[in-house]
């Protein structure tokens, strides 16, 4: 017992001093004066509002990204005490005493300061020496533009976190196969789930890891067991988990915002109803069947321009359009956007009078015939063999009046649910989605898109297309409110409130549903497309052509700008250049049997070059093809790849292209004035990365280093 | 011999059948097998491996060879005409313009009637439909106005036959392609067949339109360029340099019809780079042959097809002298070529005056006139006045009258030049507004100011006016007519007046954006000329505009072009299609009729066809990752290799690129890669019904293929005999209602017949 005690305790660790130094200076740059300055901070104003919906629990949606990102705004918030009580609506709006600001921010600078150790870490594992690490995170640490990113409540800093820890655990795993591929697959999936972009560097590092599981399948040292299992591995650690990780961002977002809120309008009504207040306060106690002399509200399905309910009301169709075309003159029928009480409609037996719910109640099914009564007139739904007013190859839908000019009622109907499960269902409030085709002319009733001119008040044309048109969903319409009709007289009917029953609706719809119905709106809601003052086009940002102003002192001339170091910009783009010159020589050279590198050193420039001007190309070509608002930030993940490639391609020079040693020192001595002078211009910078201090107007002017860019003055 | 025993009925030699007829397999395996492989494997045709060849000998090579050829003539006669027959079948039904007949019939009128207009294609196609029609007596004085136009007397015949004949042409294309790709007369045949019949490729091919003749030379291209891969062997030989010269003008073509063409550019490209490599590490090449190899393509491929390209656009301006609808979209040196046009031999006062009537024309390409007319900038938009544009049609709402800044309107005498660095004020002649801007954000470009019309008759404030700057010129230069670039410089906020070249949405009337720029570089955008010059108190006088050279007019064309293409962005209430609709046969085209009384033609696959193209296309790619990760683990296939990366990339090529275009698509826009997709499937059957035998013991296998073949064939034929009134017309009631001729063959809701 007592030889236990003899042994030495000895603790033997490696410290990486370069390594701790960087990390520290990255945590220092990254994270001090973060709550300065203390308001809205340019897209801060645009990501609060989610983190404040996320403190409230209420359900949204943004087109811009999955949820993760905001997730993890929302966290940092939480970790705060931020109650979401504050109202962003513009840049440069004081924070309360209330709002903790450093936490808002702390995840995202953390993320940001992180990537420079990453960095470092990924250089080696690329097999560059630690000096190139060095550079590497170097060039990221004095970068303004990245500075400036990760200080606000953003999430390109996340993003870029998330992708490189991917690209360094895979790699690592390359080089020493163990557990990191796991992790490499879990930070792709949070890559993803941060933003869309993020998919891009996750096809990148599949094609990698790919490329060298073919290696592997060829390697016919190996048993075919084992690469089975290895490539299920893979298979396993890269693509499924990543798949179930995205899904699992929605599940938290779903379950977590369970509040009606303002963007409910996009969504199915089955969706709405599953969400507390909002629609499911409305439905709740409706009764779940309708019948006939049920008084409903018929919502389109599509959401497209905006969601509207079928409408009517005392106003006829102008006998002539402005074409000269004539009309039925009847009672205009539209579709509505706005809950409104002439949105109430009647179902009617055609074989009977009464307009109240028998007891029992008889449910209407399937392919059953009905009249639709229009509560507050009285009409009768009706559609005939006239051109509809603004999309004349379709029927006209009208209120029946009686002309007596031998034009008879058409106002039968044929309920036709296309979502059933059995030939006789029942049509249900909410659940069912149900076309009405009209018997006479077995036109459909749908939405036709088209917006009426004054004398339809600008509300939604509703048209009979004989056509089964393609866009299914413009023809299916589902109730929304419902309530079974228990008075005969009319303005009985019209005060008559609703009563509930003892049914209620199923409010079940699953997870699955909701997540593909949410999916589906997040990446087909078009938003409204907008020049905005700072935006840019991919090609202006290799030359950093414009920078964005994030945020101006109320009185002084304080000011903060998203402008990246112009030196260690231009190093990028040379050496992106000298890659590529370098690997078309080699290439065309090795063709003909000239190997100028051994193939260990070729190998490893082949890996660099896919991951480095691979990584630079998937988060740039993107852009060019894509049709919306781009700003500068957006080049800041292709950016740091070239940050990983300068140094790299710097040391296979130095070791394989200079032979004499005054070359190389040469190329030292070039690289370090290259480094100091880096280091001179993040100083310089440094007033319009921090906000402080407060440049007079003169010192701008001399900051302006291009034209183009757009510096602030305050007049004095 | 043994082989005439073996000879099956349908088609002799397409197939292997080495287990019912063992003697002649190892001479046919040894002949045929290595062309069925990829067709970048350095095997090819004949000319195989030296040890292949020596167990071959001069005699069974050339056995081979002769007896492939005898049947697949035949088969070529009966492709050739089968395909003639259905497309030249009713040509001439509907006698009223079909869908887009109504712009390439226009179009081919104007050439006839030598008036310039203006289209987003290249001029090649509509130059070869004019032609067609002037050969085939058709005077051009029909004037195309919209679908459903009865054509009466007129010889529309003779541009429906060619666009058909062109059309014709596809199948035979396809099967010697596929032929020359596989070597196997089934793959062809196959090929053949599912265009043959698919009533999408007949409909396209029957009326005037582009496309036929767009696909001809694309198919033409693909096909000599794979009979150029075949001669590899035989480099600098006359037919070497044959199929490669027609390779380059096939390419010309192409790009001539439609911008289109460019995908099979890239097919080709890529093709020779991949060629070229393989010369690059063939190091019995020195590199001087390398440097021929690679200047004979370049002379071929890019050279001459530019020669050509610029060619045809040569004869397109030599052709179109005279005035014509397209004039507006071009700068006003290029309308001086034009007779008719007011700028032809102009005749003005040459120097700017106050007190003049003048359009401004903005020096960007395709920049427009500057405009404004009654209608306000909406709510919303910047301040609430007369919006100001600029506009690619000529228009009374163009004109603008030049003032002083304090207005003297009731001048005596000759009036007084306006001269470099003099302020202006410009009315606009038919509202009387004068052009104003203020510091509001622009419509668009929010970076700019807003350019409104303000004031009435006149009146104004200090917003309306402008400093004239002659570009280059100094303070007092007069502003000549046309000749002079010149800014307008905003007096209160220092900005320049600049055309964004951006479309305004529809309260702007889709018109080009207007503002006033605070920077101010000189780019075109921000300058304009003086175009129309009305003074009566001066003397006019002609001039001879700088007639623009060649380049100039062919660059400025171009410019034009890609805008206008660009600028077809669907509409927002419009039904538009969707590349992903395409190849599962979606939705198709109405290309004449809508009511059941009407003769109806459908645009539309032959879903038969169309299904198998694109279960084939799955299927090939699986095949393909199976062998490949078979070879990969080192398991032998023996000769079962698969071909067709080359289909596999025409499909991608001419299908991805749609993905990423904003510009309004259409069904027709698949037919290319289509047509890829069916040589495909050729081969990938062929290939699937041979390797039957690897599941299969030898009798069964043989019948397992040839049941294939012919259930293939029949359900084919079968279809098209159901299918067939899509695209010869239908008349009667429509699909789904009773009575109707096509009754339940509406498998698909969002078929429209």
């Amino acid at each position: 017992r007592w030889e236990m005690l003899q042994l030495p305790l000895v603790v033997t660790a490696q410290v990486d001093l370069l390594l701790v130094l960087v990390s520290l200076l990255a945590f220092w740059t990254r994270l001090s004066h973060l709550n300065y300055p203390n308001a809205v901070v340019f897209d801060e104003v645009y990501y609060g509002q989610f983190v404040s919906l996320y403190m409230k629990r209420v359900f949204f949606i943004d087109d811009s990204g999955p949820p993760l990102g905001h997730m993890i705004l929302a966290s940092g918030a939480y970790l705060g005490g931020f109650d979401g009580n504050f109202v962003w609506n513009r840049i440069g709006a004081e924070y309360p005493s209330t709002v903790n600001v450093w936490s808002l921010r702390l995840l995202p600078a953390l993320c940001g300061a992180l990537c420079v150790p990453l960095v470092y870490l990924l250089t080696l594992e690329l097999k560059f020496s630690h000096l190139s690490a060095l550079g590497a995170a170097v060039l990221l640490l004095l970068e303004n533009s990245l500075i400036v990113q990760s200080r606000f409540m953003l999430l390109e800093s996340v993003l870029i976190f998330f992708v490189l820890l991917a690209f360094f655990s895979y790699l690592r795993f390359h080089n020493a196969p163990s557990s990191w591929l796991i992790l490499s697959g879990v930070s792709c999936g949070a890559a993803v789930g941060v933003k869309y972009m993020g998919l891009f560097s996750y096809l990148l590092l599949l094609v990698v890891a790919s490329l060298h599981t073919w290696k592997l399948i060829g390697d016919k040292t190996i048993s075919h067991m084992n690469v089975c299992v290895q490539s299920v591995h893979r298979v396993l650690c890269l693509v499924v988990v990543p798949v179930l990780l995205y899904v699992f961002w929605f599940y938290v977002h779903l379950s977590f915002l369970n509040r009606s809120g303002p963007h409910d309008q996009l969504m199915s009504s089955a969706f709405q109803a599953s969400l507390q207040g909002g629609l499911s306060r409305i439905t709740r106690g409706q009764p779940l069947e309708v019948a006939y002399g049920s008084q409903v509200t018929l919502r389109s399905s599509v959401s497209q321009p905006i969601p509207c309910w079928l409408h009517s009301h005392k106003v006829n169709y102008p006998i002539r359009y402005d074409n000269g075309r004539g009309s039925s003159h009847q009672q205009q029928v539209t579709c509505y956007p706005f809950k409104d009480v002439n949105n109430w409609w009647i179902i009617k037996d055609p074989g009977r009078q009464q307009l109240v719910v028998d007891t029992p109640p008889r449910p209407v099914r399937h392919g059953d015939v009905i009249q639709l009564v229009h509560g507050m007139t009285s009409r009768f739904l009706n559609s005939h063999d006239v051109a509809a007013p603004m999309s004349p190859h379709t029927q006209e839908v009208s209120g029946y009046i009686d002309f007596n000019v031998s034009m008879p009622a058409q106002n039968l109907w044929r309920v036709d649910i296309s979502n059933r499960e059995a030939e006789s269902e029942v049509w249900k409030t909410i659940l069912s989605e149900v076309r009405l085709i009209h018997v006479n002319t077995s036109a459909v009733l749908k939405l036709s898109g088209v917006s009426l001119p004054d004398w339809g008040f600008r509300q939604l044309e509703v048209v009979a297309d004989k056509l089964f048109k393609a866009h299914s969903s413009s023809l299916e319409w589902t109730v929304e409110e419902h309530r079974y009709g228990t008075s005969q007289e009319q303005k009985e009917r019209e005060a008559e409130l609703h009563s509930p029953t003892h049914i209620d609706v199923d409010r079940k719809i699953s997870f699955w549903a909701k997540f593909v119905e949410l999916q589906w709106k997040m990446l087909t809601v078009k938003q409204e497309e907008s020049e905005h003052k700072y935006s840019s086009s991919p090609l202006e940002w290799i030359t950093m052509e414009t920078n964005i102003a994030y945020w101006l002192h109320s009185s002084t001339n304080a000011q903060i700008h998203l402008i990246g170091n112009p030196v260690s910009w231009g190093v990028a783009n040379l050496s992106l250049l000298a890659y590529q010159l370098l690997a078309v020589v080699y290439l065309l050279r090795r063709r003909r049997g000239l190997k100028d590198v051994p193939d260990g050193v070729w190998d490893q420039f082949v890996c660099l070059g896919c991951v480095c001007v691979g990584g630079w190309l998937v988060n740039f070509v993107p852009f060019l093809l894509m049709d919306k608002t781009l700003f500068l930030y957006h080049y800041l993940p292709a950016l740091c790849y070239l940050y990983l490639l300068s140094p790299a391609l710097l040391e296979h020079a130095h070791t394989h292209l200079l032979s004499s040693v005054t070359h190389q020192r040469a190329l030292c001595v070039g690289a370090l004035a290259v480094l100091l002078s880096i280091f001179l211009t993040y100083r310089t910078f440094c007033p319009l990365t921090y906000g402080s201090p407060e440049l007079s107007a003169h010192q701008l002017q001399g900051l302006k280093w291009r034209d183009t860019w757009d510096i602030l003055y305050r007049r004095r | 011999m043994a082989k005439a025993e073996c000879t099956p009925k349908w088609n002799t030699l397409a197939l292997r059948n080495r287990k019912t007829c063992p003697t002649p397999e190892k001479s046919f395996q040894t002949t045929f097998t290595p062309v069925s492989k990829d067709k970048n494997s350095q095997t090819a045709g004949h000319l195989a491996g030296g040890d292949t060849q020596s167990s071959n000998g001069p005699s069974g090579q050339f056995l081979a060879r002769e007896s492939i050829e005898s049947p697949s003539k035949v088969l070529l006669m009966l492709v050739a005409g089968l395909s003639f027959s259905t497309r030249l079948y009713m040509i001439t039904e509907p006698p009223h313009v079909c869908w887009d007949e109504t712009h390439f019939g226009k179009m081919g009128s104007y050439y006839i009637n030598r008036t310039f207009f203006f289209d987003v294609h290249p001029p090649l196609g509509k130059m070869l439909i004019g032609l067609a029609g002037y050969m085939s007596g058709y005077d051009g004085t029909f004037p195309f106005i919209k679908p459903g136009d009865k054509y009466e007397n007129q010889n529309y015949w003779g541009m429906r036959g060619f666009c058909a004949t062109l059309g014709s042409f596809l199948p035979i294309f396809a099967y010697l392609i596929v032929l020359e790709l596989s070597n196997s007369c089934t793959a062809a045949i196959i090929a053949a067949t599912l265009l043959i019949f698919d009533t999408g490729c007949i409909t396209i091919s029957q009326y005037i339109l582009l496309d036929p003749i767009l696909m001809f030379f694309i198919m033409a291209a693909v096909l000599s360029m794979v009979k150029f891969n075949q001669q590899r062997y035989r480099s600098f030989s006359a037919s070497w340099w044959l199929w490669l010269v027609l390779t380059g003008i096939n390419l010309a073509g192409a790009l001539g019809v439609k911008f289109v063409g460019l995908f099979v550019i890239i097919l080709v490209g890529l093709n020779t780079i991949w060629d070229l490599w393989r010369l690059l590490g063939d190091m019995s090449l020195s590199l001087v042959d390398i440097a021929k190899h690679f200047l004979a393509r370049a002379f071929a491929l890019i050279l001459l097809p530019v020669i050509l390209y610029v060619t045809i656009f040569a004869v397109h301006f030599v052709v179109l002298n005279k005035s014509g609808p397209g004039d507006g979209f071009f700068s006003s040196a290029f309308q001086s070529r034009l007779i008719g046009n007011n700028l032809h031999n102009a005749s003005m006062p040459e120097y700017l005056a106050f007190g003049s009537t003048v359009t401004i024309k903005n020096l960007r390409i395709a920049g427009g006139y500057l405009h404004s007319h009654w209608h306000l900038y909406p709510e919303g938009v910047g301040a609430r006045q007369q919006q100001v544009t600029a506009y690619l049609h000529k228009d009374y709402n163009n004109l603008w009258v030049v003032h002083r800044q304090q207005d003297n309107n009731s001048q005596s005498g000759n009036p007084d030049l306006v001269r470099h660095g003099d302020i202006v004020r410009l009315e606009h002649k038919e509202t009387t507004r004068n052009l104003h801007s203020h510091l509001h954000e622009a419509p668009l470009t929010k970076k700019h100011f807003q350019v409104t019309g303000y004031g009435i008759n006149g009146t104004g404030d200090a917003n309306d006016l402008w400093q004239v700057e002659v570009c280059g010129g100094r303070k007092g230069d007069p502003v000549k007519v046309l000749r002079s670039k010149v800014r307008f410089l905003h007096r209160a906020t220092g900005c320049v007046l600049y055309s964004s070249g951006k479309t305004l949405p529809k309260w702007g009337w889709e018109q080009i954006e207007v503002t006033c720029s605070p920077y101010l570089k000189e780019t075109p955008s921000s300058q304009w000329n003086i175009e129309d010059h009305i003074n009566p108190k001066l003397p006019n006088i002609s001039l001879s505009v700088l007639k623009p050279n060649f380049l100039e007019i062919l660059l400025e064309s171009h410019i034009v072009m890609f805008r206008g293409n660009s600028g077809l962005k669907p509409k927002d209430n419009e039904m538009n299609s969707k590349p992903w609709h395409w190849p599962i046969n979606y939705q198709g085209l109405r290309f004449s009729g809508v009511n059941a009384t009407e003769y109806r033609v459908y645009l539309l696959g032959n879903p038969v066809v169309w299904w198998i193209n694109l279960a084939s296309l799955g299927l090939y790619l699986t095949m393909v990752a199976v062998a490949s990760i078979a070879t990969q683990r080192g398991f032998s296939l023996g000769q079962q290799r698969i071909g067709g990366g080359l289909l596999m990339l025409g499909w991608l090529l001419h299908y991805a690129p749609f993905f990423t275009m904003g510009r309004i698509l259409y069904f027709h826009h698949y037919f290319p890669a289509m047509l890829f997709s069916s040589m495909l499937t050729g081969l990938t059957l062929d290939i699937l019904f041979r390797s039957a035998d690897l599941l299969l013991h030898p009798p069964y296998s043989y019948w397992f293929q040839r049941a294939g073949q012919l259930l293939l064939l029949f359900s084919i034929l079968y279809s098209f005999y159901l299918f067939h009134p899509l695209s010869y017309g239908m008349t009667g009631p429509l699909a789904h209602e009773p009575g109707s001729a096509m009754a339940d063959l509406k498998w698909m809701d969002s078929w429209e017949f």
